[in-house]
């Protein structure tokens, strides 16, 4: 069992000598177990030998080669060529090849850090939640604003709310499209069913074109990074998408409403 | 000492003068007893004992939130003014444990708001905490001080918000690497304008912006802030006006500490550090720009921690900053310190108590010169060194060896060595000989993890000699059932055991059954267990509980699958509470 050079098992397993251990006993689980197992007093106190003598030995011609070239290479034998942590999660039943030369795998939760800790290498603030830690990450990770404005919308009498990809969009126009999209199905959906489809169509498109001019049955608006509401449509579309961090899709008629609440919520907490 | 109630003979017998004494003095002296372990000790003496020690208790640690129900908890423990909970395994940190899996604050807190009207602290450690969680607690409790979430999940910025309405007698915010979904939420505005008792406030994990303006006015009018650890939106400019508004601030974490060189920046940096002299533990996500780590170059003197270990700065400039700071007890570094780094952290820290390093590109090609050079270096010259973390690439069985030998007061000694299954790198035997020295020579060692290529040996030491061991941690290690009955019939003290990707089967487990219920919890994944050891381990020992994790993706009942069927996950801990009922389709408890 004395390791002369680096297993090829991946499991690590070895062949069992027939050694029988000294004293046998019949007393408790314990003792029992060991006996079935031989026990390998022998070859520790010289593998432990070994290992001091060959500290103590000078480097050899060989060995020093060989560090010198370990140090170029950063140590051990080629580890896996960059894994970024999106790869797909690896069945955990596959177990990684002894000594990883060349071709290794990477495995899941190894190294033992946080994902917070994982993308400092290569990226800058991103961190993957652990849900996603098993590899779909990329899709779903939640970028800073600024690189990849995906941010929530709502709309007035819709309990549920949207996302909506800013950077997708090129313009103010777009985005109006892109409001009706998402929202135009759950409209649909609240309507009594007996209505006529194109008169439904309509009435839709009719919402959906006036919400950046005030003069439909509703506007958009968004909340922008300092915290305040804003009428959607005022600064240019880039500095729009810069520091837009939630949209919302109001009632007009709640409108007025809404900008004396935020007044007032400015009052308070200034 | 205290007999029970029965065994009171009549008037002869001469009783001890303390017999009689009223419970309210029985709780008045175990107040003098800080550490939990010995309130409890002292709550098994008798049941008189038992009874005041229970009243009075105040701070309460929960480390398994599975191991009592909350109820059974608030009900046995009255009068708690502290509690902490954790839940999810630790391998859960690295991803090795799926989503929903369970340790669901809301419980708790329920339970809580029923029974400790009067709680003041709670703290939770990989759990799952809703808003509802947040604005419950917000609700509960009109004394609230403190709340600290570490690692935990499944709440947002509203929820924040309403702790920070709800909550007038706030001391202390301590967020630390949660996941919290940014909803936009005024949660900083939240606080009123009458609201001072801030001492603590940390939301480094927090992604989003934040309203300057209010953070600032909160910073000046709470006078007694001790803790601020800002998070990447914060930029260096604001945070120089920060320190200027907090000059008496203890812990400072900066944001994003990165920005194109001014020479104007440098001096308001500079000059608002100097107003520092309070300042004693600093960390931060430096992407630093190397030209400004100078501008702290006032306060390294009289730093006692320093957290690097999110700053990709390298060379001459970190290492020169670091040679100033003389009275470092704690130093988390990347490894891009390299060895020489290191051995400026031995010559220059010598009251250094807690070393990490952490690797800069775990998945990479290895390009960095940290090897165990670095860590030889540290053990000798660092007297007081006690706790190690440490990343590397290469290991020998002599540098174990030397550290041992060093260093016989390591408490906790973790190496890890990145690619699994390493050997020496001199010799290209097992580590078997390194790591039996440390245990060997380390008698307070309470907490190891192990790496590189290791053999059964290596166990049968640990077993031996690690009389104080708490918590081990093995993966892709030893070769067979014995490697791991070493551990279980020996390690006296042994309370925490995980184990990943090792040859290790039934028979030890249940050979050794009658240890788990003396320990804490059982981490096994990637072994060589079947379900039906499982099946016969939950038999004998009722009192624990037995929980298998499939692939989430084929949730199959184990009713039906053989007693040969592989077993992939295995968590064991003991519980007072029996089977938990809020397990995914994805666990079964057998």
């Amino acid at each position: 069992m004395i390791h002369q050079e680096r297993p090829a098992l991946s499991l690590g397993y070895l062949p069992l000598h027939s050694m029988t251990t000294a004293s046998t006993t019949t007393t408790g689980a314990k003792r029992g177990f060991l006996d079935t197992v031989e026990a390998k007093a022998e070859g520790y106190n010289e593998q432990k030998q070994q290992a001091r003598a060959a500290c103590g030995k000078e480097l050899t011609v060989e060995e020093n080669t060989a560090a010198a070239s370990e140090r170029k290479k950063g140590c051990c034998p080629p580890p896996p060529s960059h894994a970024p942590p999106a790869t797909p999660a690896r069945n955990n039943g596959n177990r990684p090849p002894a000594r990883g030369r060349g071709a290794a795998v990477p495995v899941v939760g190894w190294p033992p850090i946080r994902s917070f800790r994982r993308n400092l290498a290569t990226s800058t603030s991103s961190k993957q939640p652990p849900e996603q830690q098993n590899g779909e990450a990329d899709a779903k990770v939640k970028l800073n604003c600024n690189k990849s404005p995906l941010v929530k919308i709502n709309m007035d009498g819709i309990p549920i709310g949207r996302k909506v990809d800013l950077a997708g969009c090129d313009s103010y126009e777009r985005l109006s499209l892109a409001v009706k999209e998402l929202f135009h199905g759950f409209l649909e959906a609240q309507r009594e069913p007996s209505s006529a489809e194109s008169a439904q169509q309509g009435a839709d498109r009719k919402i959906f074109s006036q919400l950046l001019d005030g003069s439909g049955e509703y506007t958009l608006v968004y909340e922008d990074n300092e915290g305040d509401r804003m009428l959607v449509g005022d600064v240019p579309w880039n500095v729009f998408v810069s520091t837009a961090k939630r949209l919302r899709v109001l009632r007009s008629s709640e409108l007025s409403r809404a900008l004396i609440g935020s007044a007032s919520e400015r009052e308070e907490k200034c | 000492m205290g007999r029970g109630v029965g065994s009171r003979s009549g008037g002869g017998a001469a009783q001890p003068p303390w017999h009689s004494l009223p419970d309210e003095v029985w709780e008045h002296a175990f107040s003098f007893l800080p550490a939990a372990a010995d309130r409890g000790a002292a709550a098994g003496a008798c049941r008189g004992w038992l009874r005041a020690e229970r009243r009075s208790r105040r701070r309460l640690a929960v480390a398994n939130c599975y191991a009592t129900s909350p109820r059974d908890a608030v009900e046995r423990f009255p009068s708690v003014r502290a509690a902490e909970v954790k839940g999810k395994p630790h391998f859960a940190d690295f991803g090795l444990v799926p989503p929903a899996w369970g340790a669901e604050a809301a419980p708790w807190v329920a339970a809580a708001a029923d029974g400790w009207p009067l709680l003041e602290e709670l703290s939770f450690k990989r759990m799952v905490v809703t808003d509802e969680c947040l604005e419950m607690i917000a609700a509960s409790f009109r004394n609230f001080q403190v709340l600290r979430l570490v690692s935990c999940e499944g709440f947002s910025t509203a929820g924040l918000a309403a702790i920070t309405e709800g909550c007038r007698n706030l001391r202390e915010l301590d967020l630390q690497e949660n996941y919290i979904e940014d909803c936009s939420s005024h949660w900083l505005s939240s606080f009123p304008e009458s609201f001072t008792s801030l001492e603590t406030l940390n939301f480094s994990c927090l992604d989003g912006e934040v309203n300057f303006a209010v953070l600032e006015r909160l910073v000046t009018r709470c006078h007694n802030l001790k803790t601020l650890k800002l998070n990447n939106a914060i930029p260096l400019d604001k945070v120089a006006s920060l320190l200027r508004k907090a000059p008496h601030i203890v812990e400072l974490g900066t944001g994003k500490f990165s920005a194109d060189y001014h020479p104007d920046l440098f001096a308001k940096l500079e000059a608002a550090f100097a107003g520092c002299k309070s300042l004693r533990r600093l960390s931060g996500a430096w992407d630093a720009v190397p030209d400004y780590l100078s501008a702290f170059y006032g306060v390294c003197e009289g730093l006692t921690s320093l957290n690097l270990s999110y700053a990709t700065v390298r060379g001459p400039e970190l290492i020169k900053f670091i040679s100033r700071c003389k009275n470092l007890q704690q130093l988390w570094v990347m490894d891009l310190i390299e060895d020489h780094g290191l051995a400026v952290v031995a010559s220059t820290c010598s009251k250094l108590q807690e070393l990490r390093v952490f690797p800069s590109d775990p998945f990479g090609a290895g390009q960095v010169l940290l090897t165990e050079r670095g860590l030889v270096d540290v053990s000798a010259s660092c007297p007081m060194l006690e706790s190690v973390l440490y990343f590397c690439r290469r290991m020998t069985n002599e540098a174990l060896i030397t550290i041992a030998k060093n260093r016989p007061n390591f408490t906790c000694f973790r190496l890890c060595i990145l690619e699994p299954r390493t050997p020496d790198y001199i010799t290209q035997q097992s580590l078997d000989a390194g790591f039996s020295a440390i245990v060997e020579s380390c008698k307070g060692l309470r907490r190891l993890s192990v790496s590189g290529l290791l053999t059964d040996l290596v166990f049968k030491s640990i077993g031996e000699h690690a009389d104080r061991l708490e918590m081990l941690s093995i993966a892709f290690a030893g070769n067979s059932d014995l490697g791991l009955h070493y551990i279980l019939s020996g390690c006296k003290s042994l309370k925490k055991l995980e184990i990943r990707d090792c040859p290790f089967g039934n028979k030890p487990l249940l050979a050794n059954a009658a240890k788990l219920e003396t320990m804490r919890s059982l981490w096994m994944s990637s072994c060589s267990l079947t379900l039906g050891a499982c099946r016969q381990l939950a038999q004998k020992m009722p009192r624990l509980t037995v929980e298998i994790m499939n692939d989430p993706g084929r949730a199959c009942p184990l009713d039906a699958l053989p007693d040969e069927s592989p077993v992939e996950k295995l968590y064991v801990y003991r519980t007072i509470a029996g089977p938990r009922s809020d397990t995914p389709d994805y666990v079964q408890i057998v």
